[in-house]
Formats: C-alpha cells, sequence, structure tokens
C-alpha cells in the first residue's frame, strides 16, 4: 500500500494540451502512472500523444475511467477547474496550479470537504508514491520505494531530503506536497492520519515552515493519535515579521507562525526536529535502523 | 499586501462604510494646506504599514495652522519600529483627517483564519486599546464568530454578534450593517484582514471607522486593477523595486551574505543554514522551480545590486530545474557582469554532473564550488567576512 495514489491510480489532467500541463501529464505516464485521458473544453476528440481528450472532467471520469484529476490550468481559472473535478466523480484531485486567490479557495475547500472528495494543494508538486505513480512536478529519480512517509509544504526542500535519503539507503512509501499556501485542500493532519493507517510507512517525515499553526496542530495531533515515529524538519527561523516568504502562506504575522515556536511545540510532543535537512534526514534514518 | 490607513478607507468609502472625510500630504506645505481645507481641530495620521503609530507620535491633534505645520513637520520623516520589530518605517505620507467627537470606541474585524478555512468576525465594545490585551485580560469582551464561506452573511447574522458583544443598543443596527459591509469588502476585494480600531460611535450616534487596517491576497490583483496599482507603487527599496520588474520573488534583509536559491522553502531553509554558520543573509531570492539561464542573470544583478552584499551563495537543487542550465546561467553572468564579490555554488539534483563540468571548464574567477548545503554555507560567510 500507498497514500493517495498507487497502481489504481487512473489518471486524467486538466490543462493536458499545454505547455506544462503536457510535460508533466506526459512525464507520469513516463514514470508508470495510469493516464487516461486530458481535459481542455473545445478540444474534446483530439489526443495528447494517444491520451484522449475530453471536453469535461465529468466526461473522462464516465467514459475513460478517470478516478483522480490533476488540475494544472492557470491561477484564474483553476478553482472553477478544481470545483468541475469535485462535481465530476474523481475521488481525489491534486492541484498544482499556483496563485489562486484565498477567497477562491475558501468555498473550494469547502465544496471538497462536503463532497467527500481529497483534494491535495493548490500550489503543491503533487503526490509520488516510489514504483507505482506518480501525479505532479515531482522528479522521481530522488526517490526508491521503501519505508519512510514524506509530507511537505515544500517541493525543492522535500527533494533534497529524499535524495539524502535515497543516498543514506532509504526509501520513501509515498512523498505528499500539501502546499505552501494559507488554504489548502490537505493539511499536516489529514496526511499524518493516511500515513498512519499505511502499513508500508513505518516512519513519518513531516517537512513544515513559517506562517499559520498547521505544524502546531499536528504536533497536538501525534502526541494523540500518531503511534509511528516523527521526524521534523522547519524552514524559516530567519525570517522577519511581516515579509512574505515566496509561498503565499509563508509570512510571520504578530508573534504567531515562527519557525521557533513551531519547533517548539512540536520538540514538546516528542517530536525530532533536524537543523537544517541534512540532519533530518540523518535522525529519520538512524531512528528507523534503531 | 498591505495598505495604508488612508487606502483601507478609500476601500471602505467606496463599500459604503462611513470614515471621515480627509486628505494626504507629502510635505508640510500640502499639510497645512489640507489642514486648512479640512478644518480644525484635525488629525495628522503618519501613513506607514505597522500599528502603534500613535504611541510612537506619528498621529498628533492640530487646533490651528501653527500646530497643523509643527505636527506635519514633526512626522513627515519620522521613523517608526513596530510593536514586532517591523522596520522602521520612514513617515514619507501623511492623512490629514477632519476630527471626530467619539461618544464609544468599539473594535471590529474580518480576518481569514487559516485554520478553521473560515473568516472570522470579532467585535468588541472594547476599542481603542490593544485588542490582544483586551482578549487576553477578558476574553468574553471580544465577541469571535466564524463565517459560514457557503452562505450568505446577512444582516441578521451580523446583529447576533454585535448584540452578543454588548455595543449600544440604538446603534446595533448601524454596526451590524458595518460589519457585513467589512466582510463585502474581504469577498469582493479580496482581503484577508480588515481592522478597524477604533470603530466609533460620534455624539450624532452615526458608527464611522476612524481607522483602517487592511490585507490584499496578493494572488488576487490581476482582478483589482486599482489595488494592483497601490502594489507597484508601494515598493520601496531599489532591489525590491527592480526584483519586482523581473518577476522574481525577493526580500530584502540586513546582512552581507547574497543568497539565491531555487523554491521558497529551500530558499527558506538556505537563510536558515547560513545563520546557523555565523552569517548574515543579505536577501531572499527564490530563482522559481524551473530556472532557466536568463532568470539566474537577471537574479544575480538584483543581488549584487545591493552594495552590503560581500559574497553570494547558489543553492540549487535541481528537481525540475536542470543544474546544467543553472551553470550556463551562472557563465553567461560572469560574462554579463563585472563580479566584485565572491561566488559560493552548490548544485545538487537534476544534470549536476553536467553543470558542474560546464563551472570547471569556464574557470570564473572567485567562483569557488561545495557539495554540500552545509558546507557552501560555511564557505560562503568566510568569505563574506575576511
Amino acid at each position: 500500500m500507498s497514500i493517495i495514489v498507487d497502481t489504481d491510480t487512473r489518471l486524467v489532467v486538466s490543462g493536458l494540451t499545454g505547455r506544462e500541463g503536457s510535460f508533466h501529464g506526459l512525464r507520469n505516464r513516463a514514470y508508470g502512472t495510469d493516464l487516461v485521458a486530458g481535459v481542455t473544453p473545445g478540444k474534446g476528440g483530439q489526443d495528447v500523444e494517444g491520451v484522449p481528450i475530453y471536453d469535461t472532467i465529468a466526461e473522462a471520469v464516465q467514459e475513460a475511467g478517470a478516478n483522480t484529476s490533476m488540475i494544472f490550468v492557470p491561477a484564474r481559472f483553476a478553482s472553477a477547474a478544481i470545483d468541475e473535478a469535485i462535481d465530476s466523480g474523481a475521488r481525489t484531485v491534486i492541484a498544482i496550479t499556483e496563485g489562486i486567490p484565498v477567497q477562491d479557495m475558501l468555498r473550494t475547500y469547502w465544496k471538497a470537504r462536503e463532497a467527500g472528495v481529497r483534494l491535495i494543494g493548490p500550489n503543491c508538486p503533487g503526490v509520488l508514491s516510489p514504483g507505482k505513480a506518480n501525479v505532479g512536478i515531482i522528479p522521481a529519480q530522488f526517490f526508491d520505494p521503501g519505508k519512510i512517509g514524506v509530507v511537505s509544504k515544500s517541493g525543492t526542500l522535500t527533494y533534497q531530503i529524499g535524495n539524502e535519503l535515497k543516498q543514506a539507503g532509504e526509501g520513501n512509501s509515498s512523498i505528499v506536497g500539501i502546499g505552501g499556501d494559507p488554504i489548502v485542500g490537505s493539511d499536516f493532519i489529514d496526511v499524518l492520519t493516511l500515513f498512519e493507517a499505511d502499513e508500508e510507512t513505518e516512519l513519518i517525515v513531516m517537512v513544515g515552515e513559517i506562517g499559520g499553526d498547521a505544524e502546531e496542530r499536528a504536533a497536538e495531533f501525534i502526541a494523540e493519535s500518531v503511534s509511528k515515529p516523527v521526524v521534523a524538519y522547519i524552514a524559516g527561523f530567519t525570517a522577519p515579521p511581516g515579509k512574505q516568504m515566496g509561498h503565499a502562506g509563508a509570512i510571520i504575522s504578530g508573534s504567531s507562525g515562527t519557525a521557533q515556536a513551531k519547533k517548539e511545540a512540536l520538540e514538546a510532543k516528542g517530536v525530532r526536529v533536524g537543523e537544517s535537512p541534512t540532519e533530518a534526514a540523518r535522525i529519520a534514518v538512524e531512528t528507523l535502523r534503531g | 499586501m498591505d495598505l495604508l490607513e488612508y487606502q483601507g478607507k478609500q476601500l471602505f468609502a467606496k463599500h459604503g462604510v462611513s470614515v471621515p472625510g480627509g486628505e494626504v500630504a507629502d510635505t508640510v506645505e500640502e499639510a497645512v494646506a489640507a489642514a486648512e481645507r479640512v478644518g480644525f481641530p484635525c488629525a495628522i495620521k503618519a501613513q506607514v504599514l505597522i500599528g502603534g503609530r500613535g504611541k510612537a507620535g506619528g498621529i498628533k491633534i492640530a487646533a490651528d495652522a501653527g500646530e497643523a505645520r509643527a505636527h506635519a513637520g514633526a512626522i513627515l520623516g519620522m521613523e517608526i519600529t513596530g510593536p514586532h520589530g517591523e522596520g522602521p518605517f520612514t513617515v514619507h505620507r501623511v492623512w490629514i483627517e477632519g476630527g471626530s467627537d467619539i461618544d464609544a470606541e468599539y473594535y471590529a474585524s474580518v480576518i481569514l483564519d487559516r485554520s478553521e478555512k473560515k473568516m472570522l468576525a470579532m467585535v468588541s465594545s472594547r476599542g481603542g486599546m490593544d485588542i490582544e490585551a483586551v482578549a487576553a485580560e477578558d476574553p468574553g469582551a471580544l465577541i469571535r464568530r466564524h463565517i459560514d464561506p457557503t452562505r450568505e452573511f446577512d444582516a441578521a447574522a451580523a446583529r447576533a454578534i454585535v448584540d452578543d458583544a454588548g455595543l449600544a443598543e440604538d446603534v446595533r443596527d448601524a454596526a451590524a450593517d458595518v460589519l457585513v459591509r467589512l466582510h463585502e469588502v474581504a469577498t469582493t476585494e479580496d482581503a484577508t484582514l480588515i481592522e478597524v480600531n477604533p470603530l466609533i460611535v460620534t455624539a450624532d450616534r452615526e458608527v464611522v471607522a476612524l481607522d483602517a487596517k487592511v490585507t490584499i491576497d496578493g494572488n488576487a490583483l490581476f482582478r483589482h486593477e486599482d489595488l494592483a496599482e497601490i502594489a507597484d507603487s508601494a515598493v520601496e527599496d531599489p532591489q525590491e523595486a527592480m526584483a519586482k520588474e523581473r518577476g522574481l520573488t525577493y526580500v530584502k534583509l540586513d546582512g552581507n551574505v547574497g543568497i539565491l536559491g531555487n523554491g521558497a522553502g529551500l530558499c527558506m531553509a538556505t537563510l536558515d543554514v547560513v545563520a546557523q554558520a555565523g552569517g548574515d543573509p543579505a536577501n531572499f531570492l527564490d530563482a522559481g522551480g524551473g530556472s532557466k539561464a536568463e532568470a539566474i542573470v537577471s537574479a544575480l544583478e538584483v543581488i549584487t545590486s545591493d552594495p552590503k552584499v560581500t559574497a553570494v551563495l547558489f543553492n540549487i537543487f535541481g528537481g525540475i530545474t536542470r543544474c546544467d542550465e543553472v551553470a550556463r546561467g551562472i557563465i553567461e553572468a560572469s560574462k554579463q557582469i563585472d563580479l566584485k564579490v565572491p561566488l559560493v555554488v552548490r548544485l545538487d539534483g537534476t544534470n549536476s554532473e553536467e553543470g558542474l563540468r560546464l563551472l570547471e571548464e569556464a574557470q570564473i574567477p572567485g567562483l569557488e564550488v561545495e557539495s554540500t548545503m552545509l558546507g557552501a554555507a560555511k564557505r560562503v560567510v568566510e568569505l563574506a567576512n575576511p
């Protein structure tokens, strides 16, 4: 088992006819993901390298049997595309698009919750289950199959840590990029719940960053509901208050959301926090090998 | 993006929230003339993006033209530091508004609650002071209610909050109306924070927003032309302005170690390891997920245009980004820019062997390669502080 994407994933990509969408969609297929359809309104009936294009996601679900939707649509149209995916019957929606307004995501978040659809992202690199399926833009070459689950707000930081784990001879059950926006479909707690239940996962690495209180809430949740060891890394100790550090969610407002507060909250619940990505990877390997 | 008080008030007025009339001024002469038009007494208020202006001497009441001149002279050019260490910000503009007869001071806000994924409305009858202190001392005095994003926030829902907050009976409908309109500002103008402290009741029993703190979602500027213009004009720092023009994500910091990373998380982590190694980062610069050669040239120009920078660290982990592209960018930059500071480069990930080979061949003076992030951080700190 893995989480969120697996060998039974049947993928439909919204924006497959676009430059980014076709590059990454076909890359996902080359990795072994079952890419069954693309969606671009008005281009139904065409194909991209043999992948049939439909006008709507619902058609792709009904006619091509898609169960997972990936959104590669420009920001101003993206929340409407996610809404369409939620209504289509797909059970999982992975939104890669960055720059979606918060007010749009507030509505879309609750729509997904009410429909019982798992939404990952937006502004995330997607989900990779090594050896099984890759949905998104995570470069699969840095990850081998293994026992470590990774959940992260950041893309490149995840690749860095994944590479260090691989060099140490360890691999991953799944790597989940939840995204760095203020409102994301799935938070640390949602993904920790899945890893806790996943038989293949023996240890969880959590990569957080400044802004919000998702890490603090995850710390409480870990203490109460996660039996597997969790190792964390937090980025942004040197970030000044009031400045947004790249990700729309990475901003310290007032006295909350600092890296120090997050580190202390996690350590108070017994989670070891690495000082650097390298150290977090080292602690994970040590802990796993006992 | 934060709005200045007067910009927030203009947005409130657009949505039918009462605000005192006033004018902006950038010089003492303009301020005196504006004060004459507004009438005395009037308030002269520093326009900077932080709280605690009053305590810092940035808000003064002028009874006549002489006082207006003295206060405007003192406030314009003043440096103000925020309560959480933000800034210091230099005051370039003041807002002059008519004095208000204040009968009562309330507090009202509509802010994004990331944890609950809802907007949160807060109202208190104890406005005019630090609301965090009020909440800490008497939690019952601050009424907090989440707003369901899937339903309409109407007068009845707003009235229930106002009732619970115990505002004066005769102004409750008016206060509820203000709350509905503030929520409308949030949803239609894409604000993630709207705070009015104080929301006053005048001697005529009118409910007026005497202050305005508004944060606009930068991701939504594409649908607000007027606000996008404010965003463009708000950037003061020369490097930040240069970066914005080039579409780079750059944040100026105080130190001397220039930093370029790819991806927001890795870039933040790079600042942290440089600080751990005893260095002082000069900036945050995320070259983005798919950094191409020209982006690297552009980024390096921005970083080295900061005269404080004495060494630069490139920390690249190639995922989608290809390290050979980055190396080509560095080589190109070394030809185009007269690099006066040493450069430490760490390239790992996709096509790193090819990238490192290209750098080796190019033999760029002052460029050193390190194989790990920690090693690179240590080395750049040594070079930055000889």
